[in-house]
């Protein structure tokens, strides 16, 4: 007993060991490039650490007003998004989940639907209408097609969350004598906030990396965001690219991923509902 | 305080399947009204339709002189106990209590006294900054009440609120309900499916069966006086015995043997052919116990006794006996609408704790003939019901108020 016991515990940190070098060794990777100067990540035979460290690709990056630029409307973008993604994907899936209506399968078989399209097959017809309707390089541009293929996953995530939440919770709000928008903002909401949470991030995440419509939707630093200013991070020579400074924006834009990823951890809490009914 | 006037109430499903049908129960202000009856009869459906939750098809329900068919919940100020409390796990106890009060716009310094109250009259000071998660059954089931009377609420609406507790946890919470709503003096509706609890915590019972009101009465009223077959089995533990029974001048004959029965009773069944004699089981005896009463051999029979359950306080005494078809049928009816089921037609004897009696022993029985309740196999109504002393029974009014009805 012992024996296998030592062995399947063995067995475990082997696997657990390579998952993590698997995934975190491309991080690691781009950490130590961004530490390298340009001459370095120029010659050939590379390194793992750098031979000199030196922080001169984040003090260029910092003074590079395109890439702030991107970066603050990378930030606006995302959490726009995110905020009214959250909201609308909010009111809907309660509606879903509690009331009985006619076509609610093919609401949310269309919103399934939706998310399964491809982005790609929307950009070019979405190009000639965001310059009909003046939305080409601007915030809305992109943010409305960033809500659309990241509410039917939202929808899903809370409906299921609110399906959960037994309906008692509600009916004993409203005979303490609340209106139905008391009952589903103190009590529902603050329930369902373990999912309205997953849905923030996963809307965030997808706003926040999002590249084929930011490259297709945008002309200027006005409305172009991160990882679409990266693509035009070229330098002077093609046949070497900066990789350095590369490397150093992908550094920048990940820290707030993994903050928000840390930060909103704690919020999704299991087992908030435990206790709501009998034990 | 209000009274609740429930004026032919009917809740008819989508299907057109009447869950609650014409159901008539005035609730006087201060009374604590219970609805019982076996899981489907619609008193849980009847409870919510007082307090809003369910939509009424037709009728009218009053609280005080104010018709609320179409007011929402919130605006019939009810105060509501919950089967699964429905405790907000969210918020501490505190506020979970305060949670109505704080809907209302109430003062913080009002809230907080109140709330402290209320608390003190459930025993819960201790445990205000705790979340519900964190407690235990009854301690929720404190705080479910306790976030009922931290208002003033017109009325008190308990939804089976002893269901998820255990035996002994049961039995305390019924007497604090029953200490409190006396103290209180509010106007209170239970909904239970247990006839303990309706015996016990109940002004007046409302006994319901497949969304029709069977009888409305005491709880004395509803043991001694019966209205039908259901009520009579439904209310008593150990149930009423009921065995087949023809009845020639006073003469009762019953499968055991013949008893005298009073002429009274006798007159009401004349000629109505084969009957079903109800009788409970403590109005049975040892010819030899010594409180016996009017021991004689007009009422006495002697049987073998086929299973002793000795309890201490008292002795369980079975005795099989053989039913005729047409009674059986019936008896398997009764007992698939209590949610049992009919493993043998036998009777159930209360015999003193001191009883000698042991299995396979041929004793005399003596019953109190004036108890004997007589049933119609047919409509399953009592014959020998004592309208006076049987409160409210709406299927025989009914008959009266419209004789030409078929």
């Amino acid at each position: 007993m012992a024996r296998t016991t030592r062995k399947s515990v063995f067995g475990t940190w082997v696997g657990f060991v390579i998952i993590l070098v698997w995934c975190l060794l491309p991080v690691a990777w781009i950490l130590s490039l961004s530490f390298k100067s340009q001459a370095e990540t120029n010659s050939g035979s590379p390194r793992f650490l750098p031979k000199t460290w030196t922080v001169q690709n984040y003090r260029d990056i910092l003074s590079n007003h395109d890439f702030l630029y991107a970066l603050r409307n990378s930030f606006a973008i995302a959490i726009i998004a995110t905020v009214l993604s959250v909201i609308f994907a909010t009111l809907a899936a309660y509606a879903i989940a509690r009331l009985e209506f006619r076509g609610k399968r093919l609401v949310l078989s269309l919103a399934l639907a939706i998310a399964m399209f491809p982005v790609v097959s929307l950009i070019s017809p979405l190009f000639d209408m965001w310059r009909a309707f003046h939305l080409f390089n601007t915030w809305p541009g992109l943010i409305i097609p960033y809500m659309t293929f990241t509410l039917p996953l939202a929808i899903w995530t809370l409906s299921a969350f609110f399906r959960e939440i037994p309906w008692e919770m509600e009916q004993a709000a409203q005979v303490d004598g609340a209106t139905p928008w008391q009952a589903f903002r103190k009590v529902i909401v603050p329930l369902a906030a373990p999912g309205v949470f997953t849905a923030a991030i996963l809307t965030f995440f997808f706003a926040w990396n999002e590249f084929a419509l930011a490259i297709s939707l945008t002309s200027t630093t006005a409305a172009r965001t991160v990882p679409a200013q990266m693509s035009f991070f070229v330098g002077s020579d093609p046949f070497n690219p900066p990789y350095g400074q590369l490397a150093t924006a992908s550094v920048i834009v990940t820290i707030p991923i993994v903050i928000l990823v840390l930060l909103f951890q704690r919020k999704i809490v299991a087992g908030l509902t435990s206790g709501a009914v009998k034990g | 305080m209000a009274s609740i006037t429930m004026n032919h109430i009917v809740k008819q499903y989508g299907d057109g399947f009447p869950a609650v049908n014409d159901v008539t129960i005035d609730v006087a202000d201060g009374e604590f009204m219970i609805l019982v009856g076996p899981s489907g009869c619609g008193k849980s459906t009847l409870l919510r339709m007082i307090v809003g939750l369910e939509d009424i098809t037709s009728g009218d329900m009053l609280i005080g002189d104010r018709r609320v068919n179409d007011l929402a919940p919130r605006d019939r100020n009810l105060a509501m106990v919950f089967q699964n409390y429905a405790l907000y796990p969210h918020l501490t106890v505190f506020e979970n209590i305060a949670f109505p009060l704080r809907l209302a716009g109430v003062e913080d310094k009002v809230v907080r006294a109140q709330v402290e109250e209320a608390a003190a009259t459930l025993e819960l000071t201790e445990h205000l900054d705790r979340k519900p998660a964190n407690l235990s059954g009854g301690q929720r089931q404190r705080v479910a009440m306790g976030r009922a009377i931290v208002r003033n609420a017109d009325a008190f609406l308990f939804d089976e609120p002893l269901s998820n507790l255990d035996a002994k946890l049961r039995g305390q919470m019924r007497t604090e309900i029953s200490r409190l709503q006396k103290r209180l003096g509010i106007t209170t509706v239970y909904v239970t499916h247990d006839q303990i609890e309706a015996m016990t915590l109940g002004d007046r019972v409302a006994v319901l069966k497949r969304g029709l009101l069977q009888q409305l009465a005491t709880p004395r009223e509803l043991y001694d006086n019966p209205a039908n077959l259901f009520v009579a089995g439904f209310i008593g533990s150990p149930p009423m015995n009921f065995m087949p029974a023809t009845v020639e001048g006073t003469t009762l004959k019953l499968p055991f043997g013949d008893i005298e029965i009073p002429a009274e009773k006798a007159q009401r069944v004349a000629g109505k052919g084969l009957l079903i004699a109800g009788i409970r089981p403590e109005n049975f005896a040892e010819s030899s116990a010594p409180h016996a009463r009017d021991v004689s051999a007009a009422n006495t029979f002697s049987a073998t006794v086929d299973v002793v359950e000795w309890l201490g306080n008292e002795t369980y005494a079975y005795l099989p006996f053989d039913a005729p078809a047409e009674v059986q049928s019936q008896l398997e009816d009764l007992e698939k609408e209590l949610d049992g089921e009919v493993v043998r037609t036998q009777l159930v004897i209360t015999l003193d704790g001191s009883s000698r009696v042991r299995e396979g022993d041929t004793v005399e029985i003596w019953i109190d003939a004036t108890k004997v309740h007589l049933f119609d196999p047919a409509t399953t109504e009592n014959l020998t019901v004592d309208l006076e002393h049987a409160g409210k029974i709406p299927a025989l009014q009914d008959a009266q108020e419209s004789p030409a009805a078929p």
